[in-house]
């Protein structure tokens, strides 16, 4: 596959400039080199402008509701197994109306790629505090400044036993490539906690201030060391991209019983025999 | 002696009321009777007072009694809370010496239960002790007794099997050689209405024969029966059943997991269905299948967690933000629970929208023995899906003069599936367009709605013409079906479809009838505004009960 096979016909509606354009880019990138065609790909998005992602990308998509992509995800996936599923969310859509779900889809471990375009801004309403906007910063309903301690979803992550944790940067788009394609191959869920400057409402964490504070996480770091995960993940003046943390654990699929049960999409609706269970009821 | 006999079984939580209620149930079943049996029971683990009722006949019955014949108390509390619903010349058993009970009143009689039940081996079997004292009673074979307790208790092992049935022994000894009973009139003859079930699971046994593939539900009472046996079958019929972690998260994996193109499902009551409202819209606006089972009680808020309501009529109707098709099923009885559970798939998918299936507590956890359950039923439908590769590429949500469009199920298709939760042209991308939006508007809405309209479930009609005619819908079937057989000149409507609703049906079987009134679980006659807005038919009243109680027969009879 190539780049263009998932090129959409519908034009994004992004400001100029925007960070989504870098993290469009690398997904596209990544779908290339994965080689599934777009109809075996399902972009599951919610709402946001990270969640108009789906309609800029040629693939299979369910663009639902504000803080649910999740679960919505989830189901599909379980419903056809042989789905790729990725889902392309944002810090409100994910962190604050979805954060339920957050929590407990690490726990339930189905496979999914999840990419959280982490703006710290809240884009489609115009500008207010997200759940991960830093202290201080003065928002049109916030004048005084967050007065909330931010949510930190790298370390919620490891500490809910997520079996990949990344960070990546919208600006580093082979670098975020790779670390989606990498997400894509952990079997269950993978958290990707991307970095993104919104140009038109989030004057604090600018590409400027960013690049003063991005490194990548060498290859001195050890993976598969939590605890050096979650000292990574809890840097604040300085900002790692790569993968804190890769562990294989069972996904949902494996100890569901899923995996080896015929999809649930292909199940028969014919002749569904219930006499034998009706001996149950005499 | 008697055609028809009721017989309370009450203690507090923890007692086994309902394990003694269900081998009653069972021994008369299998001694050729019909029963009809309701639990009423507190919000609570251990402790306060439940009772199961059993209404044990010759002849089929539908709905509970208001007095029983026969009332024995597991505890003090329950002599209390329950003598005022002895029958005339009915009797009430009582431990004297375990409740430290002086005096007996009129109908009442001593039995050492708690004596004999520490004779076979502790307290824990005071309600086989029951169950022995009530098949003596009632003129039973002990036989018939010994089976049901059997059944009751052949997964727990020998010894615990062995115990009940020797309380069960003993309790009956002691009601043949010391109480008076009263048996029925007429001997016992095997029937064919073999199967006893309950509302919850005959729903879910009627999704599992429409092959529900995924169940996701957070557990509500009184909606946790369907997933209860959904769960229990699951294995056998390769289902997968997820505890979502809210009612939001059940909504939108069930639309997940349907868009994949699983027949899938969720249920809950009044409040998790009342956070479920933006994924109904949502399954309206993407035109993904859903089907969710709505099992009422009484609010608002947590309301009356373990009673019964016919409350959410006018909820379901209206649930969920904006203009969009959907249909309601009411069903009545077991046997309506699976057949509506079995169409809610087939319609769901066939028009693409969601479908509710409306059921109460009452419905949900009484048991009835009924005949064939898989009754010859509509065959299986997926609708419109297009799977194989079309030229050009077909639209997700073309328009089409029926409002369905071709449905594309992600990676089961050669197109790629889109949806869209914003309002999106024929090919699934936002849109800002006016023409399109109102467009798709009547696809959803007016399109869909004509379609539903010429396959409305007819209501049951009995006794068209009859002086008074009673409107129900879901619930009341039973009670109404009874109240009008022993009534003059008067007929019942029951709805077992309340949306789309049955407006031409409603006219003809009501317009030579000089009166209707309608029997409603609700405050404030829902049943009867939404006819009267549908049909213009006024009804000369309602019959209402709003104490979180089902109807008992006596009640809609006195009403009459």
């Amino acid at each position: 596959m190539e780049i263009k096979d998932f090129d959409s016909s519908d034009p994004a509606a992004w400001c100029p400039g925007c960070g989504n354009f870098g993290i469009q880019a690398a997904l596209k990138s990544a779908l290339a080199k994965l080689g599934k065609k777009p109809n075996e790909l399902l972009l599951v998005s919610g709402i946001g402008q990270a969640a108009k992602m789906p309609h800029y990308i040629n693939a299979g998509f369910f663009n639902g509701l504000h803080g649910r992509a999740l679960p919505a995800a989830a189901g599909a996936k379980i419903a056809n197994r042989e789905l790729t599923v990725i889902v392309t969310t944002g810090d409100g859509d994910c962190y604050g109306e979805g954060g339920n779900h957050f929590i407990h889809n690490i726990r339930r471990n189905v496979d999914l790629t999840v990419i959280v375009h982490d703006n710290q801004i809240y884009g489609l309403t115009k500008g207010q505090a997200s759940p991960t906007s830093e202290p201080g910063m003065k928002t049109k309903i916030q004048p005084g400044g967050v007065i909330l301690a931010p949510f930190p979803p790298l370390e919620t992550a490891l500490a809910l036993g997520c079996g990949f944790v990344a960070r990546g940067y919208a600006a580093e788009r082979e670098h975020l490539a790779e670390l989606i394609l990498a997400g894509i191959d952990h079997k269950g869920f993978s958290l990707i906690d991307v970095l993104q400057p919104c140009v038109s409402f989030n004057k604090l964490n600018t590409y400027d201030w960013y690049s003063k504070r991005i490194y990548k996480a060498g290859a001195a770091h050890d993976v598969s060391d939590k605890a050096a995960a979650m000292a990574l993940a809890a840097e604040r003046e300085k900002l790692p991209i790569g993968v804190l943390y890769r562990k294989p654990k069972p996904s949902y699929g494996e100890l569901s019983g899923l995996d080896e049960m015929k999809p649930l999409a292909a199940l028969a609706i014919e002749n569904v025999d219930i006499t034998p269970v009706l001996a149950d009821f005499r | 002696m008697s055609e028809e006999l009721n017989i309370r079984i009450t203690g507090e939580a923890g007692q086994g009321i309902v394990s003694a209620g269900m081998m009653l149930c069972r021994m008369y079943k299998n001694s050729g009777r019909h029963v009809f049996a309701i639990q009423d029971y507190m919000s609570r683990i251990r402790g306060g007072n439940n009772f199961f009722q059993v209404r044990a006949s010759v002849r089929p019955v539908y709905a509970p009694r208001e007095k029983a014949d026969i009332i024995i108390a597991l505890d003090r509390e329950a002599v209390e809370a329950n003598r005022s619903a002895l029958a005339p010349g009915g009797l009430l058993l009582l431990d004297a010496e375990k409740f430290g009970v002086k005096k007996l009143q009129e109908g009442w009689a001593d039995a050492p239960v708690y004596a004999l039940a520490q004779e076979a081996g502790g307290a824990v079997y005071a309600n086989a002790v029951a169950v022995g004292l009530t098949a003596a009673l009632t003129g039973e074979e002990f036989e018939s007794a010994s089976k049901a307790v059997e059944r009751e208790f052949s997964g727990k092992g020998s010894e615990v099997a062995a115990n009940n049935r020797k309380a069960a022994r003993k309790g009956y000894d002691h009601a043949a050689e010391k109480l008076k009973g009263r048996p029925f009139r007429l001997p016992g003859a095997p029937h064919e209405r073999n199967i006893l079930i309950a509302g919850n699971e005959a729903l879910a046994l009627g999704a599992i024969s429409a092959g529900c593939g995924f169940y996701t539900a957070y557990p509500m009472s009184p909606s946790t029966g369907i997933m209860n046996t959904v769960a229990d079958y699951a294995v056998k019929y390769g289902i997968i059943v997820e505890q979502a972690e809210d009612e939001i998260a059940a909504v939108n994996m069930a639309v997940g997991a349907s868009f994949a193109g699983a027949r899938a499902m969720t249920a809950s009551s009044g409040g998790g269905f009342a956070l479920m409202c933006e994924g109904l819209s949502l399954a309206a606006m993407t035109e993904t299948p859903l089907v969710i089972a709505v099992v009422m009680r009484p609010g608002p808020a947590t309301g009356f967690p373990t009673r019964t309501a016919q409350e959410d009529l006018e909820f379901v109707l209206h649930a969920g933000h904006g203009e969009f098709a959907r249909v309601v099923y009411a069903p009545g009885s077991p046997e309506e629970c699976f057949l509506s559970a079995k169409r809610a798939f087939n319609t769901a998918e066939r028009f693409q929208l969601p479908v509710l299936i409306l059921s109460d507590q009452y419905l949900a956890e009484s048991f009835t023995n009924i005949g064939a359950l898989d009754v010859p039923a509509e065959p299986p439908a997926r609708g419109r899906v297009v799977k194989q590769a079309v030229d050009p590429e077909p639209l997700r949500y073309a328009y089409s003069p029926d409002g369905v469009s071709p449905r594309i199920l992600p990676g089961l298709s050669a197109a790629a599936a889109r949806a869209d939760s914003d309002a999106h042209g024929p090919e699934g991308h936002i849109t800002e367009s006016a023409e399109i939006r109102a467009k798709m508007t009547q696809k959803r809405l007016h399109l869909k709605l004509a379609g539903l309209a010429k396959e409305i479930l007819p209501p049951t009609v009995v006794n068209p013409g009859a002086k008074t005619m009673l409107c129900g819908f879901g619930s009341t079937l039973g009670v109404m079906k009874e109240a009008c057989a022993a009534a003059r000149d008067t007929g019942f409507v029951h709805y077992s479809q309340v949306w789309p609703f049955p407006v031409e049906a409603s006219v003809a079987a009501l317009k030579s009838s000089k009166r209707f009134l309608t029997v409603e679980n609700n405050a404030s006659g829902q049943l009867a505004r939404l006819m009267r807005r549908e049909t213009g038919l006024a009804p000369a009243g309602s019959v209402l009960k709003y104490d979180g109680r089902p109807f008992t027969l006596d009640e809609v009879a006195a009403a009459l």
